[in-house]
């Protein structure tokens, strides 16, 4: 039984009961960060601070908006934006901030790769981010659904029919899904109840989650230093502020991170006073029609890079459709990033300049993504239908080469680049119509998924601790 | 701090390329570009006479134009009541006493002459199926003397009596409380109520028999299409949507600059409002970031 | 001995819990299923008999666009010689094609273009000939043909009738 005594301030009984001092050092006066960081160490912050105002102007939205197929336009579009007061305001910083806060965890997880701060240790840190990036896609989804603009209608009309593709239960599934055989009222009920509760109550428990990952690996660093954080911890406390490779969370990591966050918080509310058609697209404010399909059809930019993957396979190969083909490839783009560490065969954790070939390999990624997302806009006619197989071929053979490159074993390296080559030139002609469901891009595209499944399991790790 | 600012120059131009290539560059591809409207209505010949409204008082009710139409302001009332008029015509035919406020001269001379043809529904009327106004067989003096006359009668309109007069008999904006067969009244019992919607309703039947399908209501036109788009799409609806059912009205650019003030007081009426606050917000961060610049370099002395 | 027999009370325990848990879950399953009202809602009746030849008619069955096309100009189907004759469906004494309007590919409605004598799809611009059957573009296979029944000149959707059997090859 512990032991009380009289307080002798408010403070005081709260901390006998509480552990407040201690509780405080260990989140934030005595939570140590390296020092050797840049601005990019500040997105989480970044990210925390969206999550909130996304939370923050949802629950004004939550008292007006009206999940009902017949109100929720009007409800949005005159009720919210039109009569209450700042009703605009919240619906312009939400639906910016859902849009802004992809291109921060973009940014957090490129980050990540670049400095390898997904291994050795870390493994649960990335996979908490990713199960992150899922849940707030899904949310990101389901809220877009809200407004019932023809955007919004068509675009979860198109995802759920993806469903439509597994195996067997496809057609049930996508009936059951949307709760009628179109999307419709119970699917606009059951979407709300998604966005507004069950996905905002997971996304904060992995948010938790996620900080709790960093406790026992810590903080990367620039130059992926192995750093004895309780040695580091000591000289600090012992006054050698300047000689200690660490910072206590508060006040010295958030005193930088408030910094870039009010640079931040400028470009964001910039966007949401005077340039907001990238997030809130102009044909979402025509109702919904299901039985008017807009000219284009595309969602929202953060997904464009995984829709390309989705649609750059334009032809048959063997007894898989185009689509078939089209699905396979994005089931395997939208989980291939919780993987990384294990298809990361070098153990180094330094930033991707100190990493030999991983360097071209990450900007090559950082390429062929932008690829994707532009190219996974443009109408898919004439050439851009080969712009989009390249960069959709290019992103799965940079993962089946990537256990070859990190793992050194530059034979199988070659063969993937070859068989990718093929791809291409295989690709080409079946543009051009001069190969025509071919019985050699059926092979190659059988050794190009052998290559992609086995490699990570083939190529062992190089020395070092595991 | 070099560093730094390299890392922040990568980010800003690939984001900008990224951004620029599904934004500005994407919709470029997606709608093609096409000339700024001008008003001018070049292809309509302009009508050099010079007309007298007086005697365009008498051609108008000698060349039966009243049998359809009616002209408030000079006391000749509707021949019809909306409803019966669409069944007649497919849609109720404008009064005449501020048509000229809003639509072009040059046009409005052509539009009585050949309707079809200044409308460009040559597309959808044709000796098959006749338009429900017919061309103009007067002189071309007789001509000169109406549009006179009904320049001389024409009140200056505000956005929404332009909008009125130029929309307002195909096009809902129920966020103004406008509909196709006028203002909402407030009713004063269900009865009230029900009859204006069956009224409503039949008006509307008519109309999309008339058309084809349904004229949009144009309350979010402002957000969904923005102003540039609707100032050359009244221009010229062939222009950007072929084939489409909705005639060339020819209305002066002024007009069309009312009706866009009207929409955009409808469709967005916290425009003002965004703009003001968002220089007070971005001040505000401005003056944050500066603040927490000061304190983090106090902090960081410390430390490094 | 005690100790395993501790171990099975736990067991069961944990077993029977499990077992609870798995009735939660149809329970929410089941929540989830379209409601009956909405299953029930499936049929659509269309009269035939006042459509033109080269008509293009579209009807709504189930939220989706039924295009029903008479006598659909045969000589723009010629894309796979049997394939025309089997997807048409005779009421009365004219073919009709039957076929639910979305493109194939991701759902949305293609448009008939008369004077090409052929259906676009805007979305991703895949095309289909005068038939229904895909001729361009990422569309998978011909539009699909929706269930239904011949009663006299009219034809109900979302049954499965003798006809329909026999086009489908289900007979």
């Amino acid at each position: 039984m512990a032991h009380f005594t009289k307080a002798n301030s408010v403070y005081d009984w709260l901390d006998q009961r509480l552990a407040l001092t201690k509780l405080w050092k260990v989140l934030a006066a005595e939570y140590w960060i390296p020092k050797n960081i840049n601005f990019l160490w500040a997105m989480g912050v970044v990210l925390m601070t969206m999550f909130t105002i996304l939370v923050i102007s949802g629950i004004f939205l939550l008292m007006y908006y009206k999940p009902d197929t017949k109100l929720a336009f009007d409800s949005v579009n005159y009720t919210i934006m039109q009569e209450v007061w700042f009703g605009w305001l919240w619906r312009h910083m939400h639906a910016v901030a859902a849009s802004v806060v992809f291109l921060v965890i973009y940014i957090h997880m490129f980050t990540g790769i670049y400095y390898a701060s997904y291994k050795r240790g870390r493994e649960m840190i990335w996979i908490s981010g990713m199960l992150l990036f899922v849940t707030f896609s899904a949310e990101a989804f389901s809220g877009y659904m809200l407004p019932w603009g023809q955007m919004s209608y068509w675009a979860a009309q198109v995802i759920t029919n993806l469903f439509g593709g597994i195996p067997f239960i496809g057609d049930e599934l996508v009936i059951w899904i949307r709760g009628n055989f179109y999307v419709s009222d119970p699917t606009l009920t059951r979407f709300f109840m998604l966005h507004v509760f069950l996905l905002p109550i997971i996304i904060m428990m992995l948010i938790g989650f996620h900080f709790y990952t960093l406790r026992i690996p810590h903080v990367n660093n620039q130059d992926g230093e192995d750093i004895d954080f309780d040695a580091e911890a000591e000289k600090y406390k012992a006054g050698l502020k300047k000689e200690s490779k660490v910072i206590p969370f508060w006040p010295v990591f958030l005193s930088k991170d408030f910094f870039v966050l009010s640079v931040f918080m400028i470009f964001y509310f910039y966007l949401v006073f005077y340039h907001y058609d990238f997030a809130m697209d102009p044909i979402n404010f025509d109702p919904a029609d299901p039985m008017k399909t807009p000219p284009h059809i595309y969602p929202e930019w953060y997904f464009l890079w995984s829709y390309e993957v989705l649609r750059g396979f334009f032809f048959d190969v063997g007894p898989l459709s185009a689509m078939d083909m089209g699905l396979i490839a994005f089931g395997i783009a939208n989980i291939i990033f919780f993987f990384l560490p294990w298809f990361d065969k070098d153990p180094t954790v330094a930033p991707a300049d100190r990493r030999g070939g991983f360097f071209f390999w990450f900007w090559l990624m950082v390429i062929d993504m932008i690829v994707l997302t532009i190219w996974g806009k443009l109408p898919p006619t004439g050439i851009n239908a080969y712009i989009g197989y390249l960069a959709a071929v290019g992103f799965l053979a940079l993962w089946a080469a990537l256990p070859a490159l990190t793992g050194g074993r530059k034979g199988l390296l070659w063969l993937v680049i070859l068989v990718t080559a093929l791809l291409y030139i295989f690709g080409y002609m079946e543009y051009t119509k001069a190969l025509g469901n071919g019985f050699v891009i059926t092979v190659t595209f059988l050794i190009f998924y052998l290559l992609f499944f086995l490699s990570p399991v083939m190529v062992k790790a190089k020395g070092g601790a595991q | 701090m070099n560093k730094e600012l390299k890392i922040l120059a990568i980010i800003v131009i690939l984001v900008g390329i990224t951004y620029w290539g599904i934004e500005p560059y994407a919709h470029s591809k997606m709608h093609p570009h096409h000339e700024p409207a001008t008003f001018k209505y070049e292809d309509l010949k302009a009508l050099n006479l010079k007309g007298d409204p007086q005697r365009g008082a008498q051609a108008i009710q000698n060349n039966g134009c009243t049998g359809c139409h009616s002209i408030k302001a000079a006391g000749i009332p509707a021949p019809m009541d909306p409803v019966s008029a669409s069944a007649s015509y497919g849609v109720n035919p404008p009064d005449l006493s501020n048509i000229a406020a809003v639509v072009d001269k040059k046009f409005l001379a052509n539009f009585i002459k050949h309707p079809v043809k200044a409308a460009k529904l040559e597309h959808k009327f044709g000796s098959s199926k006749p338009y429900p106004m017919p061309d103009f067989f007067g002189s071309d003096q007789d001509l000169a003397d109406i549009v006179a006359y009904l320049e001389s009668i024409a009140k200056p309109q505000d956005p929404r009596g332009a909008f009125k007069v130029a929309c307002g008999r195909c096009h809902d904006l129920r966020y103004d409380g406008w509909t196709v067969i006028g203002q909402k009244p407030k009713f004063k019992n269900e009865i009230e109520k029900a009859e204006f919607e069956l009224k409503k309703a039949k008006y509307e039947a008519n109309l999309k028999n008339y058309l084809g399908t349904t004229p949009p209501d144009l309350s979010m036109y402002i957000r969904s299409r923005g102003p540039e788009y609707i100032r050359d799409f009244v221009e010229d609806p062939q222009k950007l949507l072929h084939g489409t059912a909705m005639p060339r009205v020819g209305l002066t650019e002024a007009a069309t600059e009312e009706v866009i003030k009207h929409l955009e007081h409808v469709g967005d009426r916290k425009k003002e409002k965004r703009d003001h606050l968002g220089i007070w917000v971005l001040a505000y961060f401005v003056i944050l970031s500066v603040l927490a610049y000061l304190w983090k370099e106090k902090i960081w002395r410390e430390v490094h | 001995m005690a100790k395993d027999r501790r171990d099975f009370l736990g067991m069961v325990f944990g077993g029977f819990a499990g077992l609870g848990g798995l009735a939660a879950l149809y329970a929410m399953k089941r929540t989830w299923d379209p409601l009956p009202s909405v299953m029930a809602a499936g049929f659509t009746t269309v009269d035939l008999s006042p459509m033109k030849p080269g008509e293009l008619r579209t009807v709504t069955w189930r939220g989706k666009p039924i295009f029903i096309l008479k006598k659909p100009p045969m000589d723009n189907c010629k894309t796979i010689p049997d394939e025309p004759k089997k997807r048409l469906v005779k009421v009365g004494d004219s073919d009709y094609l039957v076929m639910i309007g979305l493109c194939t590919h991701l759902g949305c409605i293609p448009t008939w273009e008369p004077d090409k004598k052929i259906f676009h799809c805007a979305c991703h611009g895949g095309e289909y000939d005068a038939c229904g059957v895909n001729t361009f573009g990422p569309p998978p296979r011909p539009m699909d043909i929706p269930p239904f029944k011949i009663e006299g000149t009219k034809l109900v959707l979302g049954e499965e009738g003798p006809e329909y059997k026999k086009l489908v090859g289900k007979a």
